[in-house]
């Protein structure tokens, strides 16, 4: 009997001794809180694959999806933030207050919130991406491939992220040709295939032989495709649902961010940031162009790729007026990111208004 | 803006493809709730159906085997309700929302492996005689074998329940099971055959969705048109050809309101994305004003559970 008690009071310690031991010299683990389904080929996919990335890395990853932006994120984040995680990433704008909440009461987590502004504790991080700068790219082909000089544009809600793209799209669809109408269909949806597809139709029946889109599904290229006229991938490379239709896809590539802040944290050497990437860093790419466009607007669109990435062109550069003709950004002037995180206003050349 | 005749033909043909589903699964629902049952799993069917046919499509590469394997999907799921609801007697209302919720979840576990990739093309009818009519040819010519079976059934429906001697079997245990009963008739057979035929047309209705009209899958893509489909079914007081008229005025107006932002009328967006569930419903209410008629045609029993035993 003494000698049972013995053995497992031995075998317990060492137990306990093997667990220490893992706990110190434990993997860094991330977690990831998504608004909506992984399955939905868009917003969330793309997360999920930079997911993923951070997996292929070598770390431990867990992710939690379609968590309202409620009081249930609080519950998410603190449950995440109890079991050991060592970073989080909330996806999505409305997490912002929850993260901050619960950042509070855990200073040794790491919080990074997607395209938000609040940093409230020394333990919270933002980042963004320059989504804009490959809708610049998007304009200037959308601009020289359309025949009827009528451009259609799928949007979701009339945020300052959707009337940046706008705005970045025509401005730059203008310059390379200074005739065309960009007409804008609000869907209120961020995906539902069906009526992304009605909309679409609309403005192709409408003339439009160029469609871009602001909303998340494939319908949208697949219907371009039905239609014979042009398309542009959202957020993931869409060549593949429409190999006549797309020309090239903006994709959001949130892999490279992750794995370094994850690497930070491992590595001791995280600290609080706001981080706003476009095509530069790569966190904005450009997918292969189409080899039906001429080979003077590939080389074109190459160099503006390359002008954008180095900063030697910026998407908003003056002048630049709204649709009343009031200046917005000088000539000679870029707008600052506290402009382009508040746009609200559509520059001049946009048809119609913005609704409230 | 010159309004080109072929112009106004497409516009009508993509209305009509836009009313499909909601005709399809409304029809079904119809019969299901003609025998006194009210099953609110549409949504759930749909999606099921939706998930079904995509995934045998890819996996199999037959059209009819995806076709009728979402069938088949759909009838296995509202066997599930049928067995709870007829067999166990649970509450009809309750039940219907959990298959709802199940067929969400379920087929976004199935959906898994599906996302992202594309999807066939589906073979289109008459595609030969699309420019030989002046504003009748896109409207008639060159659309899918469903697209040609959802304008015929509420037709089908109507026939079938006002002329067959099974339609009048289904109204009679939908307006009075205990009566249908005397009579020697089986309720619950009758119950169990409406419920799998509503499941085999969700079904159908979603494979439409993943298959023809926006070939891909993506989570929750049914996007609420199942509870649409259920509305139709109440506001059109169980007409199916007021059915076909609410789905033409709901598939119309959401394209429509497309189109009236993209020429840019000035009236608010908002109130343009809630038109076609305003008028819809209004003018169903005009349409079936008659309380005779909606007295007729209403199953008494709706939702009430029977017992043979009672």
């Amino acid at each position: 009997m003494h000698k049972f008690l013995i053995r497992s009071f031995v075998s317990s310690l060492v137990l306990l001794f093997t667990l220490t031991v893992a706990a110190i010299a434990k993997d860094v683990k991330a977690a990831f809180v998504y608004i909506g389904p992984t399955g939905d080929h868009g917003w969330t996919y793309q997360h999920d694959v930079g997911r993923k990335a951070v997996e292929a890395a070598g770390f431990k990853t867990t992710y939690v999806e379609g968590v309202p932006e409620s009081a249930d994120a609080e519950r998410v984040l603190r449950q995440l933030a109890n079991s050991g995680h060592d970073i989080i990433f909330t996806t999505s704008f409305g997490y912002m207050n929850p993260t901050n909440k619960v950042a509070k009461e855990f200073p040794n987590v790491k919080f990074e919130h997607a395209t938000g502004y609040k940093r409230e504790h020394p333990n919270v991080a933002t980042y963004a991406a320059r989504f804009y700068e490959g809708r610049t790219i998007l304009g200037t082909i959308a601009g020289t491939m359309t025949k009827s000089n009528v451009i259609g544009y799928v949007a979701s809600f009339p945020i300052p992220e959707v009337i940046r793209g706008i705005n970045s799209f025509t401005l730059a669809a203008q310059k390379v040709n200074p005739n065309i109408k960009t007409k804008i269909v609000w869907a209120f949806t961020w995906y539902d295939p069906g009526k992304e597809a009605e909309a679409a139709k609309a403005l192709i029946d409408q003339g439009a032989d160029v469609i871009a889109q602001h909303t998340d599904s494939t319908a949208i290229v697949q219907m371009a495709e039905k239609a014979g006229v042009y398309a542009f991938g959202q957020a993931s490379d869409m060549d593949k649902f429409a190999p006549k239709a797309v020309l090239t896809s903006v994709e959001n590539n949130w892999g490279p961010y992750y794995v370094d802040r994850v690497k930070a944290v491992a590595n001791g050497t995280w600290n609080q940031k706001d981080t706003w990437h476009g095509i530069g860093d790569g966190m904005v790419v450009i997918s292969g162009l189409d080899s039906q466009m001429p080979s003077d607007l590939q080389a074109k669109v190459k160099k503006l790729q390359a002008d954008l990435a180095s900063g030697k062109v910026h998407s908003f550069t003056g002048p630049i007026y709204d649709q009343k003709g009031n200046l917005m950004v000088a000539e000679g002037k870029t707008a600052d990111d506290g402009m382009l995180a508040g746009m609200m206003t559509y520059v001049k050349g946009v048809e119609g208004d913005i609704p409230k | 803006m010159i309004i080109d005749i072929n112009f106004v033909g497409l516009i009508i043909a993509s209305i009509m493809a836009s009313a499909v589903p909601l005709i399809l699964a409304s029809c079904g629902e119809l019969i299901t709730e003609r025998s006194g049952v009210l099953n609110l799993g549409v949504e759930g069917m749909m999606i099921i159906g939706a998930i079904s046919g995509f995934a045998l499509m890819t996996i199999t590469g037959s059209l009819i085997i995806a076709v009728f394997g979402a069938m088949l999907a759909g009838v296995l799921i509202s066997t599930i309700f049928a067995f709870l609801t007829q067999t166990l007697i649970t509450n009809h209302v309750a039940t219907g929302l959990a298959l709802t919720i199940f067929g969400i979840g379920i087929s976004a576990m199935i959906g898994k492996n599906f996302v992202g990739i594309p999807g066939k093309e589906f073979p289109v009818l008459f595609e030969g005689l699309k420019d030989t009519i002046p504003l009748l040819s896109p409207i008639l010519f060159g659309h899918s074998i469903v697209f040609y079976f959802a304008f015929a059934l509420p037709f089908i429906t109507s026939y079938f329940l006002k002329k067959t001697k099974i339609g009048l079997i289904v109204r009679a245990v939908g307006d009075s099971p205990e009566s249908a009963s005397n009579q020697g008739i089986n309720v619950r057979l009758v119950r169990y055959a409406c419920i799998l035929y509503g499941g085999a047309m969700c079904g159908l209705a979603g494979a439409y969705l993943s298959m023809i009209y926006t070939p891909q899958w993506i989570e929750n893509m049914t996007g609420g048109r199942g509870w649409i489909a259920l509305a139709l079914v109440v506001f059109s007081t169980w007409n199916p050809i007021k059915i076909l008229i609410g789905a033409l005025i709901f598939g119309g107006l959401t394209i429509i309101q497309f189109h009236m932002q993209a020429i840019g009328v000035r009236i608010p967006v908002q109130f343009l994305t809630a038109l076609p569930y305003i008028v819809t419903i209004i003018v169903l209410v005009v349409i079936s004003r008659d309380s005779r008629k909606i007295r007729l045609s209403t199953p008494s029993s709706l939702g009430k559970s029977f017992h043979k035993d009672n």
